[in-house]
């Protein structure tokens, strides 16, 4: 049976619409005085945030939402859950609908964790009765029996959202709607969202799904619905869905990018990303990875004042999203106490690139200590890996065996081999 | 097209709970946030009583319907100080939670509708120190006091449709918050609290009943105190104004409803 049924959906906001607010009673006035016939002036710029939106869901199917920041993800979901209103088109929703925008809406800093487990809970649509009957369950969920009575601004940010997701996991929709609640809080707390969500799967309700974690995604949603510009792009099978739309991002030539014009980034641009090289043993330009090979990743970046403690991270993701390695310059150094304005590179030599062949994509950031963010690039670049006879056996490699490898050797532990079954693997120098 | 009237009404039934628990949250984060707590309920008119006695009563010898002058103001202050604090805390009260209104759904006018609602508490606790001030003054205590809860729906009612009204503009625009103590206090002498009807000249007098608080304030007094009657005209219009005015004020608000979550 159909649970959600999208029709021609569009949703048009006035540029600038968001500042709105900022119009004064005021100036309206006085432009009603300028023009008393009711002219107005130019019209608003519009912009479509959706247009023609169709699709339908059936009962108890997971589908996951994905799309580039300003696709128009987090638009749909609030005209779904009926919080903003669609300026064309229809839906319709079957049954109960929850909607998590957030963990802990409506919490109240001087309101204890029981007081805010009501109030949160009939905000999110769960009647008293309910609550009263659920509440021993939800606090033992988040786990803060020992605070259950203490006011919330006492408890870490840990708790409160241990305390909000506790709620929502019992809300017991015949809808949800989840936007991005795993981009926060900690790894085990990402884990245990993960485990409610696959629970609610089996439990046969409907779930949509908006995440950036391609990874979490294709675990949890069969079917995955692409949206770019506010429009439906693909609608298809997690994987195949998700290889596209990961695809997208490979927009740089072999042997390194141009990122200066890199138009999707966020950060303060006190530092700015301006391109990235791929550099042999030699440290001769390389368009041609492969598996065990050595990498030198080299960095360009453009500095407009003296940066004080910059860090620098390089993450390896694999195709689906799924970080397979990062590291930077906080883990392993070297510490850049003063960098002066001007163009800089960094080199971030790895010694064995213990990937499967495949495509991979690489994020870049240049950070502050305290976190702040100068620049970041997402996906910026993309690294292709051939394979290569890694174990020196003649035979290559294929992902078949797993996202990396290792540099293993199997021998016997017998004692009547002579060693040669084995073979030193992954040591990068084999050219 | 919207949805109608009685589907309006369906849904604001199934969000009883929830209007519950937004005037819990209000009356018990005031009570816990203030150093005060109860006690503040009583500190505001007590003390414009006092401060109104001495300029108006004592110095400006503002006449009083041959009530003793403290009462007189009192018994008004008291209702007043309830409707101007709904009605600037309701007026805000969109603003104040613009986060919840970009997160979920549920009836808007809840939200303003908790507010008049939630400040009622304080109300109760004045109008029961208004009993200690009529024995003070010897005024015997009768059974029309308990026509004050009666008075207080249309105050209640009058107070949502006006902040009503002032939350929408709020919600559009950003000075509208300037002015409204402005407009309360304006209202304030707009309305016979410092002074009665009687000093109005009789052919002026009907232009007073505009003000749907005048007849109301005006029962409010005539109801505990033995030697003054209820002026009915006054407060019929009173009562018709204040219906229209909520009129206005939902079918307005609804109005721009759909735009609140994209604009505040």
């Amino acid at each position: 049976m159909e649970s959600i049924r999208v029709e021609n959906l569009g949703k048009r906001y006035r540029l600038g619409q968001l500042q709105q607010g900022d119009t004064m009673l005021r100036e309206a006035l006085v432009n009603l005085a300028r023009r008393p016939l009711g002219r107005r002036g130019p019209e608003p710029e519009t912009i479509w945030a959706l247009r023609a939106i169709d699709f339908t869901v059936d009962e108890g199917e997971v589908v996951g939402i994905i799309g580039r920041n300003g696709a128009g993800k987090s638009t749909l979901l609030k005209v779904l859950s009926r919080i903003t209103h669609p300026t064309e088109g229809t839906m319709k929703v079957r049954g109960r609908l929850a909607s998590l925008l957030e963990v802990g809406t409506g919490f109240h800093e001087e309101l204890t964790g029981r007081e805010n487990i009501y109030l949160n809970g009939s905000i999110m649509g769960m009647k008293r009765r309910e609550i009263d009957r659920k509440i021993d369950q939800i606090v033992a969920f988040a786990g803060v029996e020992t605070f259950i009575d203490t006011p919330i601004k006492r408890y870490s940010s840990g708790m409160r959202l241990r305390l909000g997701f506790a709620v929502a996991a019992h809300l017991d929709p015949d809808v949800l709607l989840v936007d991005e609640v795993l981009a926060v809080g900690d790894a085990e707390f990402q884990k245990k969202c993960l485990r409610t969500m696959g629970e609610l799967r089996s439990g046969g309700r409907t779930v949509l799904f908006v995440s950036h974690n391609m990874a979490a995604v294709e675990n949890l949603c069969p079917r995955v619905i692409w949206i770019d510009e506010g429009r439906v792009v693909r609608d298809g099978p997690a994987a195949e869905v998700i290889r596209e739309y990961m695809a997208t991002f490979a927009t740089s030539r072999r042997g390194g990018a141009d990122l200066d014009a890199v138009e999707s980034r966020t950060g303060t641009g006190e530092g700015r990303l301006t391109g990235v090289e791929f550099l042999d043993a030699e440290g001769l330009p390389s368009n041609y990875q492969r598996s065990g090979d050595p990498l030198t990743v080299r960095v360009h970046f453009r500095v407009k004042e003296e940066l004080r403690d910059l860090h620098v991270g390089l993450e390896i993701h694999n195709e689906l999203g799924v970080l397979l390695s990062a590291n930077n310059t906080w883990m392993t150094g070297p510490d850049l106490p003063r960098v002066p304005p001007g163009e800089h590179r960094l080199d971030c030599a790895i010694d064995t690139l213990h990937l499967m062949p495949g495509r991979y994509l690489l994020s870049l950031w240049l950070r502050s200590p305290g976190g702040r963010n100068y620049d970041t690039l997402e996906h910026c670049v993309v690294l292709d890996v051939e394979t290569a006879d890694v174990y020196g056996s003649g035979r290559g490699i294929d992902p078949r065996y797993g996202l990396i490898f290792l540099p293993a050797r199997w021998s016997r532990a017998d004692g009547d081999g002579d060693g040669d079954t084995g073979s030193e693997a992954g040591s990068g120098d084999r050219t | 097209m919207g949805p109608t009237a009685g589907e309006r009404l369906r849904e604001l039934w199934q969000y009883r709970e929830l209007l519950y628990f937004m005037v819990w949250r209000d009356i018990k984060v005031r009570y816990k946030q203030t150093l005060l707590g109860v006690a503040w309920a009583l500190i505001q008119p007590v003390f414009t009583t006092v401060v109104f006695f001495l300029f108006f009563g004592k110095m400006a010898k503002m006449p009083s319907d041959g009530i003793p002058y403290p009462v007189f103001s009192y018994l008004g202050l008291a209702a007043w100080t309830y409707f101007a604090g709904a009605v600037s805390y309701a007026s805000n009260s969109m603003v104040a939670n613009a986060r919840l209104l970009t997160k979920v759904y549920f009836p808007r006018i809840l939200i303003p509708a908790a507010g008049v609602l939630s400040t009622l508490p304080d109300f109760a606790i004045s109008s029961l120190l208004g009993l200690v001030v009529l024995k003070i003054y010897g005024i015997p205590i009768g059974w029309g006091f308990l026509l004050w809860p009666v008075l207080a729906l249309p105050l209640v009612l009058l107070a949502l449709g006006a902040s009503l009204f002032l939350a929408t503009l709020n919600v559009r625009f950003r000075d509208v918050k300037y002015a409204i103590p402005f407009l309360i206090q304006l209202w304030l002498f707009l309305t016979p609290i410092i002074y009665p009807t009687s000093i109005v000249p009789e052919r002026f007098r009907h232009l007073t009943f505009i003000n749907p608080l005048t007849g109301l304030i005006n029962a409010f007094r005539a109801v505990v105190l033995p030697d003054i009657a209820v002026a009915w005209p006054a407060l019929l219009t009173g009562l018709a104004l204040t219906l229209l005015l909520l009129i206005g004020g939902v079918t307005m608000f609804h109005r721009f409803e759909r735009s609140f979550a994209d604009i505040i």
